[in-house]
């Protein structure tokens, strides 16, 4: 089954093709980071216009990567939600306007749940079960997955995004939008123990995280260090961080009796997280799965592949109806 | 020719069927249902008539402006179609299917066409003679071009400001049209000689006309 799958539903154009038996055939991606860079964060009318100008390119794009024609493709999947509304709809729209057009089924899927299978596009792959570690811009979160659309909540951020605390501390130190990877450059050539920043909720004996008086921590020590090097402030930041993720990964681990952990979401791209969380789950004889670094961030190609285990399971009729949902929980998916 | 059309940018929904002159059409108040009932509607029109995808010469949608998640609702769906049935597209000004409206009720040659585009403004063109004589702008109401001599005026944006308007034109000789919204009828008809003059063109040019387009201050102009 070859499946189309298209994200929109932040500040990135994400088209991929996905072939149940073959693999990711193909895949492309237009970031708009720039764009809103000049804004300081993400415009939601900004998102959804530049959206519906790259969605027809980029499905061009992949088809002729892969070699495919329109008529080859099986079913579309397009991000149902959460996300931007108008964003959202814009995927929505063309995916379902070309599916009704080619004859084929099309199916909304879960942004996050698409980030949470995204590790099984990797070689190896992770079996069920696992724990999963969400941390993007938007979410963090620990989530127990025991097969397609199984998930339970272990724990999540209680204020900030962990993708959000690096943000509005780079922002704080005067670093381009977004501040996560900038911070992390940064961080390389400062010295992580000049200064002390809170670990947060580390040893709360849940599982769940709070990332707002960490920055409000660094926006203090700024304030009363204004000499401070910015590259010192990063490293500390980022550790502190790094060190709660992992702590409470490791926690999830060893309160679910899994060996494998699987992190997800654009913060799973942070070098220090990686080599951090490899060594303590090395330590207990687990193993840590993370999706191929280029669908980190959002992407088609983690929306096409859950689109397609969610439709090996049950097609969904092919009416042209849809709707998006900007907030969906993800406890509300059904299992596949 | 046969040319679907879409128009989905107030709160009306329709969509339209034109097959060498005979036009079918459904149309419904959608309120912000549109992605629920715009491509439904589309399958039936096509179904009843035994009419396929693949037999369209093009597809036209209603580009705007107005509500920006409409006007992207009929832009994308129609991205997505046209790829699929491998035929052109084109944009249709909903100001000017207003206007076309207008002046079929009235007979008036002259439409001065206003949408209401919220936050105290309003969207509006001019057309004589079914030619634009005045794009579509951004206005305050009270900031309104008046209604030149025998011109009707039309559309959601006059009656939301009505007291202020008639006011501001007593004594102007014009006419009012009953007509509020653009449709997807006269977007299938105003196609048509645009088709005919070669103006249809591929999905990924399609793109909607939002007219305003200062939406967020860049951090340098805050
Ligand atoms: N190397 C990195 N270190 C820390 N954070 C990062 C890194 N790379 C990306 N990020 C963060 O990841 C987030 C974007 O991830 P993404 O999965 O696209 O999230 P969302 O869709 O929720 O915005 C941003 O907050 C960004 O700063």
């Amino acid at each position: 089954m070859l499946v189309l799958g298209i994200e929109s539903s932040c500040d990135e154009t994400g088209v991929a093709l996905y072939d149940t038996v073959a693999g990711l055939r193909s895949h492309a991606l237009h970031s708009q980071v720039e764009m809103h860079a000049e804004y300081g964060g993400v415009v939601p009318e900004l998102a959804s216009r530049d959206h519906i100008r790259r969605i027809v390119p980029l499905t061009q794009r992949v088809l002729e990567a892969a070699g495919a024609s329109l008529d080859a493709i099986d079913a579309i999947a397009y991000t149902q939600g959460p996300g931007l509304a108008g964003a959202l709809l814009v995927g929505a729209s063309f995916a379902q306007g070309l599916a009704v057009g080619l004859g084929i089924p099309a199916i909304g899927v879960h942004h996050l749940e698409g980030h949470l299978l995204s590790p099984l596009l990797a070689d190896p792959r992770p079996e069920f079960p696992f724990v999963a570690l969400l941390v993007s811009g938007g979410h963090t979160q620990l989530m127990q997955v025991d097969g397609v659309g199984r998930y339970t909540l272990l724990g999540e951020t209680l204020d900030d995004a962990a993708g959000e605390a690096f943000d509005k501390t780079g922002q704080l130190l005067g670093l381009p939008y977004p501040g996560g990877p900038e911070i992390s450059r940064l961080a390389q050539q400062g010295d992580a123990f000049c200064y002390s920043l809170p670990r947060p909720m580390l040893n709360s004996g849940d599982l769940d995280f709070s990332f707002s008086g960490l920055k409000t921590a660094v926006l203090n020590l700024v304030h009363k260090n204004p000499e401070a090097r910015r590259e010192d402030v990063a490293a500390a930041f980022q550790v502190a961080a790094v060190e709660v993720l992992a702590g409470k990964a490791l926690r999830a681990l060893k309160q679910t009796g899994f060996h494998r952990l699987v992190v997800a979401g654009g913060v799973s791209a942070n070098t220090l997280l990686r080599s951090r969380l490899n060594a303590e789950a090395a330590r207990v004889g687990a193993t840590v799965y993370y999706p191929p670094l280029a669908l980190c961030t959002d992407n088609g190609a983690m929306i096409a592949y859950a689109g397609a285990q969610r439709l090996l399971a049950d097609a969904p009729a092919a009416d042209g109806v849809f709707t998006v949902r900007p907030r969906w929980d993800l406890s509300q998916l059904q299992a596949a | 020719m046969q040319i679907l059309a879409l128009e989905t940018s107030t709160e009306w929904c329709s969509a339209a069927l034109w097959m060498d002159g005979k036009l079918h059409l459904r149309e419904t108040h959608a309120g912000n249902r549109h992605s629920e009932l715009i491509l439904p509607m589309a399958q039936q029109l096509l179904a009843e008539q035994g009419v396929s995808l693949s037999q369209l010469d093009a597809i036209a949608y209603g580009e705007g402006p107005g509500s920006f998640t409409g006007l992207r609702i009929a832009c994308g769906v129609t991205q997505g179609l046209a790829l699929a049935a491998g035929c052109p597209v084109i944009g249709i000004g909903s100001l000017s299917a207003l206007a076309a409206a207008a002046s079929l009720e009235t007979g008036a040659v002259g439409v001065l066409a206003i949408l209401d585009a919220r936050m105290g403004e309003v969207y509006a063109a001019r057309y004589r003679d079914g030619v634009e004589v005045l794009p579509p702008a951004l206005f305050k109401p009270e900031a309104l071009p008046s209604p030149e001599p025998g011109e009707c005026v039309a559309g959601t944006g006059f009656f939301a400001y009505e007291a202020l308007l008639t006011t501001a034109w007593a004594g102007q000789n014009y006419s009012v049209s009953a007509q509020r919204y653009p449709g997807a009828a006269h977007i299938a008809q105003l196609a048509v000689p645009k088709l005919l003059a070669g103006e249809g063109h591929s999905a990924e040019r399609a793109e909607p006309v939002y007219v305003r387009n200062k939406v967020a201050l860049k951090k340098r102009e805050r």
